[in-house]
Parts: C-alpha cells; structure tokens; sequence
C-alpha cells in the first residue's frame, strides 16, 4: 500500500484476483460464475462458495447496479479530498462489492438509496484502474 | 447441558480506566489479570488454564507466571474473550484443566507497546476490495449498514442518535464512566460529523483498559469467596470480515446463530432475562442486537429504546455501564460487556438491576464478523 497519505490505498492484485484487475483495465467488470449451480459471486476466488465447486467461469457483469447502502466519510482518508461516500453497491448479477460513487454530488439528497448506477472505470497507474460507479445515464 | 457447569470465580477490570499512558498493552493484560486473581483469592501457581487476545498466550503466561495445561489464544476481535469462556467452558469439562484465566488488555488509546490496527487488513480481501474506496476503519465500513436498516424500518437519524442519549443516562451512574454528562438527541446530531449518518456521539470511545475472568468447574466454585456466576449457555458464529459481502443489511446472522444456540442451550426464555449488554461500537448495534437476540421483532428496537424499556427502570436494562458510546472502548470490549454482567449478577454494579439474576452478553468481532453469546446466572439450572 502506498505510504503517501495524499495518494489512495491501491489493491495488490493476488493470483486469485488477476482476472478481476486485468478486466477493469480494459473496461470490463468481470464477475464469477458457478459452472454447476449457476450462481455469481465476489469477492474472486477459483472456486464456488454456494456448491464448493472448482467448475467456475469469468465473465464480464453488464455494470448496471443499484446503491444498496453507504456512509459519507468526512475524516481524512488516503486520495480523497473532502466528504466522499464509501458505497456498497447491488450489481445486477446479484453480488455486492464496496466502491465509490462519482459525478455525483456527495450528499445524503443526492445518493438516494436504491438509485441506478453504472461503472466507470478509473485509471490509478499501470497496473490498477478502479471499477467506480455513477449515476446510471 | 450433560456435562457439569462452569462458574466466574474471579473477575476484575483494570485498576486504572480510559487514559493509561503509563503501562504497555502486556501489561495492561496483567494488571487486570492480578486484580482477577485476588478477587478470587488466587496467585497465578493456581492457574492452569489461560486464554487472551492481542497479546499472545504464551507470552501472557510467561509473564504472570503461569504453567498452563490448556491454552486458547482465539483472536476474532472484539468477541474473542466471549469465545474463550466458551472454549475453557469445555476445556473444564474434559478435564484438560481446571481453574482458567482469560484476559484482555489494550493500550487502544495511547497505543504503548499495542500492535495496532493496520494489521487487520493483512492477508484479507478487504485489503484489495474495500480500502482502496474509503472502508479502512470501522467508522466507515462497521457503519455502512446503517442507512439500509432506517429505511427498510422506515427509521431516522435520531432513531439512532437517541441510542447514545439512553446509554449516557445508565453512563452518568457509573463512576468510571469516560463521559457522564447527560445528551439530548439535538447534542448528538449537533455534534462534529465523522461519517454520515454518524456523528462523533454516536461513535463509541477509544480508551485504554482490560478486564480479566477466572473460570472454574461449579463444584470447586462454591469454595470461592466470591459468589459464583454461572454460565447458562454460550454461543458462537461468523458471517465475515468484508462489510460489503455481509448478507442482510437490516440483519446480522452471526448474531442471530449465535444468540439462537446460546438460548438453547441455557433453556430460557428472552423473558426470563433481566439484564443485557450489547456491544455498541456505533449507535446502531444495539438496535440489531436486540432484535437478532429476540428481544424485539425486526425493525423493533428503535421504539422499544425510545419507550425506555431499556434505561433505568424500564423491563429489559441494556447495557448498563453506558456502553463503548460512554463507559470504554479500548478497541475490543467484549470483555467489558462480560465484566458488566458479571458485576449485575454478583449485585455489586454501579447502576445495579434490582434482583437481576440472568444477563445476556452479545459481543462482536470485527464489523458484523463474529459474535459471542454468553448467559450468565446466579444459580445452577
């Protein structure tokens, strides 16, 4: 993780996360997907946590989202400046993952609860673009 | 439950509570581990069995000079001392060994010789998928949930800040309280923003302190000059340490599963219980623990705060020592939340429940991560 406090905590990519990293950096979301029960799941790993099975595929999500729930932080944090929402937000294949939500105002009348959401994807270095979430246009 | 009972015979807190900058995070361990000792007329050659998180069990031994038969060194977070008792519930049992000592001792705020935070993350997914967004302490990830829950439950922000006002009353009773002074709802939502919804008044203190237990079968208990408190019924569960990945926004299994074999095995009822003790890192956690232990039905608890059924005189006293929002909150309180209930059900508690002779504790670990449940009683089913 980065030692400046001006700069973001970036992820360090794991051999069960490659995909996921390689993926936002061409502009995809991918997600997993059990081969024998069907269901889709996140955080990564090579295997089903619903059926236990290794028969697990990649895939590209749609980024259509739905905002399930979030804090507006106002301490200070690492590569935010000013209140930012940390967010949790509903993918449309059902699983959930932490993100923010940008071109948006952060402020409680803006972010309304259930509201649609899309990816965006922004560019950190060349190793890490992050899967952000805005307003679905 | 088949096998024999387990009792506290020994139980105590730091001798000094809430700025401690003088005594490192060990010692802090023994300091409430000697003053657990002479409750129960003990020295440590008496030991046989120890258990601790944060500081490892071996070294703890070592240092207070105990030969254990048995060791625990569980470390899940804030409920881990709950999962001890638990676990050395067992271990005495078996016959593994017979007299237990579980501490906790944390330098949460002065931070002399404390391991600290960062390391929470290391080797977790949360490191990769909630950090780099702004979830890298609990005032931002524990609280994320809370939203979801109002409006699922048709709640407000003052549902939540009115959590803090009940616990300052049971706070202002209690002489080793941090904070004492009484707050109005206006007080709450007025004070500095940490994380919206949640203002500072709503977010639970970080003070330095510890607190120790000594277990030992029920048979052997009634030799101790303290009177003993028994353990009814224990329970534990994890959901996970990643807020995000967590179920049921307005529900937190690991409590429910918990809670639900806890009551089991103590065969009782939620209205058998006269005394309760949540961990309150942040204003909401009480609510959900009411409701995932079944004292009030989902979406319930706000209401039954607000109706004060949980402050002084009201039917089901919740935590009592003002809780993490005002008593302490060195980092991981369970062991608090036990020391509270041990204390109501010897009658010896600062703000004490007449008669009280059955209290629940709910302790957590991490964010909605892990739970414990323990029952305490003043007598043997």
């Amino acid at each position: 993780m980065s030692k400046n406090f001006s700069e973001r905590l970036l992820p360090r990519p794991s051999p069960e996360s490659q995909h996921f990293w390689d993926g936002t950096k061409e502009g995809e979301l991918r997600l997993q997907r059990c081969g024998d029960c069907g269901k889709s799941y996140f955080p990564p790993r090579p295997f089903c946590p619903f059926c236990s099975s290794r028969n697990v595929l990649v895939y590209p999500a749609s980024g259509q989202a739905t905002l399930y729930s979030y804090v507006i932080n106002h301490l200070p944090t690492p590569g935010f400046d000013g209140p930012h929402a940390v967010a949790v937000v509903t993918l449309e294949e059902g699983p959930r993952m932490m993100t923010n939500i940008v071109d948006c105002e952060q402020t409680p009348d803006t972010l309304v609860l259930d509201m649609p959401l899309e990816v965006t994807f922004e560019r950190q270095n060349d190793d890490i673009t992050l899967p952000l979430f805005k307003p679905a246009s | 439950m088949k096998h024999q009972h387990v009792a506290v015979v020994g139980a105590a807190e730091t001798t000094e509570m809430g700025v401690i900058p003088n005594l490192t995070e060990l010692q802090l361990h023994a300091d409430a581990a000697l003053n657990a000792l002479a409750d129960a007329g003990l020295t440590a050659a008496d030991i046989d069995g120890i258990a601790c998180a944060g500081v490892a069990p071996d070294v703890l031994a070592s240092y207070l000079g105990v030969t254990p038969t048995w060791i625990d060194g569980t470390h899940i977070g804030g409920s881990s001392f709950i999962l001890h008792v638990r676990h050395a519930m067992v271990a005495i049992q078996a016959g593994h060994c017979k007299t237990v000592i579980i501490t906790h001792g944390e330098s949460g705020r002065s931070a002399v010789g404390a391991a600290g935070f960062p390391e929470f993350f290391a080797g977790r997914l949360g490191g990769e998928f909630e950090v780099p967004y702004g979830g890298n302490i609990p005032p931002t990830m524990f609280t994320i949930p809370a939203l979801r829950y109002l409006k699922e439950f048709d709640l407000t922000i003052e549902d939540l800040a009115q959590v803090a006002v009940a616990q300052r009353k049971w706070a202002a009773l209690n002489p080793r309280a941090t904070f004492k002074d009484p707050i109005t709802i206006d007080d709450v939502l007025n004070s500095k923003m940490i994380a919206y919804p949640f203002t500072l008044l709503m977010c639970c203190l970080r003070t330095d302190g510890g607190g120790a237990l000594i277990l030992t079968s029920a048979d052997r208990a009634k030799d101790f000059s303290q009177p003993p408190v028994y353990i009814l019924g224990t329970g534990e569960s994890c959901e996970g340490p990643m807020i995000s990945q967590m179920e049921d926004y307005t529900t937190s299994r690991a409590f429910r599963v918990a809670g639900e074999i806890a009551f089991a095995e103590a065969g009782i009822e939620r209205d058998d219980v006269d005394h309760v003790m949540i961990y309150d890192a942040f204003a909401h956690v009480p609510l959900y623990g009411l409701e995932d232990l079944g004292f009030c039905k989902p979406g319930e608890a706000a209401g039954f705060i607000r109706d004060g059924h949980t402050s002084l005189g009201g039917k089901l006293p919740t935590n009592t020592n003002g809780g993490g929002l005002s008593y302490m909150h060195s980092g991981m309180y369970g062991m608090y939340a036990m020391q509270e209930s041990v204390r109501q059900i010897r009658g010896l508690a600062p703000a004490q429940v007449p008669g009280a002779k059955i209290s629940v504790a709910l302790g957590i670990g991490g964010m909605f991560s892990v739970s414990g449940t323990i029952i305490f009683g003043n007598e043997l089913p």
